[in-house]
């Protein structure tokens, strides 16, 4: 009994080593680039002396230099330390905003996937008004309504993100309602809540994760792209966003003013796809 | 309420009509059936695939697909009519009542919640268990039902169980909250031989132990033979013969239960061949006019195609559909002779 269990878990063994996580190449690039973005906005405090608000009127708009690693800006505010700061700032906006839709999207879709009927078409037809709408035109709007700052981008990428959850959330459920389980969960006396609880969404779950994954990509655009046009983070508080919009009138003259925020944006970005495609091919079932 | 908790019969199906429309039509899945189900004994409930079998188990359940409407019948079980209950009042009965067993355990069975949880959430639910309280159920359960090593394969997942071990994690499930009745849903089909007769002999004991009543959905007559006392013989969404085991086995009084009794082997009598029965089943949508078995058997008679059959008492209990019974009694005493 116990050799004839050993001879058919030792494949298996074998099968999850060659898939695990630190196999995918585009997962554990992702990671480390994350992970160090991730420190260097956490550790800011060490990285630099410099308050990314102080400014320093006498040293206005240096090149690098011993004291300024990155030179300063037009009002000799350091230009590493509010790269550090600034990205504090954007990560942890996108990182709680990307939660909401999630929450929302997940609740959404799963109703309308479970019951069908009148509670789908009317959850799926309020899904159709908000993609009909483009992304950036929504939420901009949505934003200049409610008035800048970080709890109108909370809302407005909330209003415009749930769809894309609850779509995917949505045609999961339909297929994996229909698996013989739900049905012996329904012979069991569960509750229709219990059954989408903590039978179906545990079960698909895992794709509005990967889509999270993507979505913080795109919602770090969002908040940078408001900022850089003034309804996003407000200043003085530190923000790539505004550093672009603000770096922009000496573009000839102090390069690093812009591009260096712009850059950060595009290597964060970098990061957080590489970690969705790489977990997307993890998670994916049946590939190994 | 036709029955008081003082019936002998746990499960009483009677006149049970399950309508399923279809773009061609109406299905008549389910026309007319009647069964009782004894306390304590295990009915057999056989046909072919698409015979209505399935369609009345979660026609008893409550669980039809959603296209599939009960239009008639009752369904009383402890006395209680469960037909027009709402779900909220059926969800207190199937669990600590009712409950089922399923043909096939992988996909029956959460494929991303450990078993032993599976198994705890009916006592966790219906019973107010608390969390280890359940839990320790769960492992009496899976030692009861004969999983080695219960402790450590209570945090297993159901892709680390064999066919035989997981339908014994159904069988578990479908105990754990000590039901009066278990549908079982063709529960050996999808097991091997040797693991079929293990979980056969499993369920035997069980219902011995507990005096759970068993409704035994299967086509595999050997099955029924081992483990019924009764058995009612499904041909077209009806109910063509019932009777007990040994009588119906051994002297069928109806031209289908006979073909299916020829068309299946059989390890004590060596028949030179196997008969099988001619044609397929009818079209549910538009049945044959008369005996729905007419077009198919040997001994149909004009009066036959006529007018369908009512199915009429015989002596020691038994009923069948048949006008002609009596014909299915010479061919086997026939072949026994040529033999």
């Amino acid at each position: 009994m116990s050799a004839a269990s050993l001879v058919t878990v030792a494949p298996e063994r074998a099968q999850a080593r060659k898939s695990g996580w630190y196999r995918q190449p585009a997962l554990l690039v992702g990671l480390i680039l994350l992970a160090v973005i991730l420190f260097m906005v956490i550790a800011a405090p060490l990285l630099t002396s410099y308050n990314p608000v102080t400014q320093d009127l006498g040293a206005t708009l240096t090149g690098p230099s011993a004291h300024h690693l990155l030179g300063t800006d037009q009002l000799g505010r350091d230009t590493w330390s509010r790269l550090l700061y600034g990205g504090r700032v954007d990560l942890q906006v996108a990182f709680i905003a990307v939660l909401f839709p999630f929450v929302l999207g997940t609740i959404l879709g799963s109703l309308a996937g479970y019951f069908g009927g009148w509670v789908d078409l009317i959850i799926m037809r309020v899904v159709d008004i908000v993609v009909a709408f483009p992304f950036y035109v929504l939420i901009i709007a949505l934003v200049f309504v409610l008035g800048p700052g970080e709890r109108s981008i909370y809302i407005a990428i909330t209003v415009v993100g749930w769809v894309s959850y609850a779509r995917i959330i949505r045609g999961e459920i339909l297929v994996a309602k229909r698996q013989e389980y739900v049905l012996a969960a329904q012979s069991g006396g569960l509750s229709n809540l219990r059954i989408m609880g903590r039978h179906l969404l545990p079960n698909v779950i895992t794709q509005a994760i990967i889509y999270a994954m993507s979505d913080i990509v795109q919602d770090i655009l969002a908040i940078v792209t408001l900022s850089y046009l003034g309804l996003g983070i407000q200043p003085p508080t530190p923000d790539w966003g505004s550093m672009i919009a603000n770096g922009q009138n000496f573009l000839t003259t102090h390069w690093q003013l812009t591009t260096l925020p712009g850059l950060a944006v595009v290597v964060t970005g970098l990061a957080l796809s590489l970690i969705g495609d790489g977990l997307a091919d993890l998670l994916r079932p049946g590939q190994s | 309420m036709t029955a008081g908790p003082a019936s002998s019969n746990v499960l009483e199906v009677s006149d049970l009509r399950v309508e399923i429309s279809t773009r061609r039509g109406v299905v008549h899945a389910v026309d007319g059936v009647s069964l009782e189900v004894p306390r304590g004994e295990a009915v057999g409930l056989v046909g072919e695939s698409g015979s209505g079998k399935s369609m009345t188990l979660k026609a008893i359940l409550g669980v039809l697909p959603p296209e599939a409407k009960v239009r008639a019948g009752q369904i009383v079980l402890d006395g209680v009519d469960l037909v027009p209950l709402p779900t909220s009042a059926l969800n207190r009965i199937r669990g600590p009542k009712l409950s089922m067993i399923f043909q096939e355990p992988m996909s029956a069975l959460n494929p991303v919640m450990r078993v032993g949880w599976q198994i705890a959430e009916g006592p966790r639910v219906h019973l107010g268990y608390s969390r280890s309280k359940a839990a320790e159920r769960a492992v009496e359960l899976m030692r009861r039902v004969g999983i080695p090593d219960a402790e450590r394969r209570f945090r297993a997942y159901p892709h680390e169980f064999s066919g035989g071990m997981r339908q014994r994690v159904m069988i578990a499930i479908a105990l754990s909250c000590d039901p009066e009745v278990i549908l079982c849903d063709e529960p050996t089909t999808a097991l091997d031989v040797t693991i079929q007769d293990q979980i056969l002999r499993l369920l035997h004991r069980l219902c011995k132990e507990s005096g759970v009543s068993l409704l035994f959905v299967t086509h595999d007559l050997p099955v029924v033979a081992q483990l019924c006392q009764s058995v009612a013989v499904m041909y077209g969404g009806q109910i063509v013969e019932q009777g007990a085991v040994e009588q119906v086995f051994a002297q069928p009084c109806h031209p289908y239960t006979l073909g299916l009794l020829r068309s299946a082997p059989d390890v004590e009598q060596v028949r030179a061949s196997l008969v099988p029965i001619p044609g397929s089943p009818p079209s549910l949508i538009s049945p044959p006019a008369g005996c729905r078995f007419h077009p198919r058997c040997g001994f149909a008679e004009l009066d036959c195609t006529e007018q369908m059959p009512e199915l009429r008492l015989l002596p020691a209990g038994r009923s069948t559909r048949c006008l002609h019974y009596e014909r299915c009694l010479e061919p086997l005493t026939a072949e026994g002779a040529a033999r």
